[in-house]
């Protein structure tokens, strides 16, 4: 009898995960069922663009059912809740999923009322709503400060604000408002990034075009009405325009569940990716709790070792752990402002060491951007 | 620690930086003016980074004391 495979989320990872299945499995081995809260699947990386009108936010989308193939089932129904013990998964339409396998996927969304006055006070890029509300702007934008920052970790895409901010420095140059302005960089940590290689070509770089950084920046409120962001160690930054990335939660369903932790991220074991030491349950994408980059990439690089697992599973077939695992593997452009990119590129044993900005790897950025949607979630690569 | 009660501990070992410091600031966060909280970590970074922050933040690092293992406990009353 086939075996039931449900895979919660249609973004890059859980497409991938489905696609690559349904490929590889027979309907008399597998049916396959994707269950996700939207129709539609964003390329997210776009957002980073809308700011500066180099992107249309209405542009972004396709509709997930267009990138599965014919084989895997989709049910637009956001999860409630998630039954371990009895291996079925209920949406909001009270209709319940049984599962032989699973596959969580359902990413991370942002949580603005974390903090107080984030709504009121700060604009961000992390939906295409908020992302062309800050186009607008940075349209009207004519000279004051602007503070960017990190509004809780994890987030997701880690480099994105430093990307906008290197993106916002050509903005108000090319403006002929730089003069008038004032950039400060915020982060939580004591360095501009997590990766001690990385940190010191962005801190290099900032320095070379004037953008201020204000470290162990950890916010905990925004005064709008004052234009104040102040952090838990007491710095208050004065701001004309407000750019931080909201903090992020996992799907509601898991915060506080047995498999996760209170904000919803869930316990994902580093190579293997299985959830809570289940033999049926995987999980992959900004999903996880592991302290890795949560980006389209990494999901990339995760969804074949997830998929390989079912297959040996159904089947019946002994998988090799040190054949079948993921090693971290996370790739990821940062665009450098001025039509120039570099890339980061590392695993769990070798950190990033990125090569300076240059126009190639820029324009490897703008085709990724171009043929994401017929090789990435098609799993083609 | 004689006479000084944490009030939460994180054991943080197994996670590398910036995972403990993250788990002091979401101590910190959490508790009340006065508290007394700890994180145990193993991880090199996090000895330089970890009572840097507390400094940076103006609460008091009360000890660092070594656990077995080679690990390092932290604690720290929150002042404000």
């Amino acid at each position: 009898m086939a075996k039931n495979i449900l895979i919660l989320g249609g973004g890059t990872g859980g497409s991938i995960v489905a696609n690559i299945l349904a490929r590889s499995l027979s309907p008399q081995e597998a049916t396959i069922t994707v269950i996700t809260a939207s129709p539609q699947h964003i390329y997210q990386p776009y957002q980073l663009y809308i700011p500066f009108g180099y992107q249309d936010p209405r542009k972004i989308a396709r509709s997930e059912r267009s990138l599965l193939h014919r084989r895997v089932a989709l049910v637009v129904d956001p999860v409630e809740a998630l039954d371990i013990k009895n291996q079925t998964v209920v949406c909001r339409s009270h209709k319940s999923y049984p599962y032989d396998y699973l596959v969580i996927a359902t990413g991370s969304t942002v949580d603005e009322q974390q903090i107080p006055g984030f709504k009121e006070g700060a604009d961000h890029f992390y939906t295409p709503e908020a992302a062309f509300v800050l186009y607008e702007k940075l349209q009207n934008f004519n000279g004051g400060t602007i503070v960017v920052g990190i509004g809780g970790l994890p987030y997701k895409c880690p480099v994105a604000p430093i990307e906008f901010t290197f993106m916002l420095e050509e903005f108000l140059t090319k403006k002929a408002i730089r003069q008038q302005s004032e950039i400060i960089y915020t982060f939580p940590l004591n360095d501009v990034f997590n990766i001690k290689t990385a940190a010191d070509y962005i801190k290099a770089d900032f320095d070379k075009r004037n953008i201020k950084t204000e470290l162990f920046f950890n916010l905990s409120e925004i005064h709008p009405e004052k234009k104040i962001a102040e952090s838990i160690e007491g710095t208050e930054l004065s701001y004309d325009l407000l750019v931080m990335t909201p903090p992020h939660k996992g799907a509601t369903f898991l915060r506080g569940h047995e498999i996760a932790d209170a904000d919803g991220w869930v316990q994902t074991d580093r190579h293997s990716l299985k959830v809570a030491q289940l033999e049926n349950v995987w999980s992959l994408g900004d999903t996880t709790n592991l302290p890795i980059s949560k980006a389209g990439s990494t999901a990339h690089f995760q969804a074949p070792v997830i998929a390989k697992q079912i297959c040996a599973a159904i089947r019946k077939e002994t998988v090799d752990p040190e054949k079948v695992k993921y090693n971290g593997h996370v790739a990821c452009f940062i665009e450098s402002g001025y039509g120039k990119a570099t890339m980061l590129d590392f695993d769990y044993e070798h950190p990033p060491q990125p090569p300076p900005p240059t126009e190639f790897i820029h324009f490897q950025k703008l085709a990724l951007n171009k043929f994401y949607w017929y090789l990435i979630p098609k799993a083609l690569i | 620690m004689e006479g000084i009660k944490i009030t939460k501990e994180v054991d943080a070992r197994g996670s590398f930086c910036p995972g403990p410091l993250m788990e002091m600031i979401r101590l910190i966060r959490s508790a009340q003016v006065g508290d007394v909280v700890a994180v145990i970590s193993a991880d090199e970074g996090t000895k330089k980074d970890l009572p840097a922050w507390i400094k940076k933040a103006k609460h008091e690092l009360i000890a660092e004391e070594p656990v077995e293992g080679g690990a390092t406990r932290f604690i720290c009353r929150k002042l404000h």
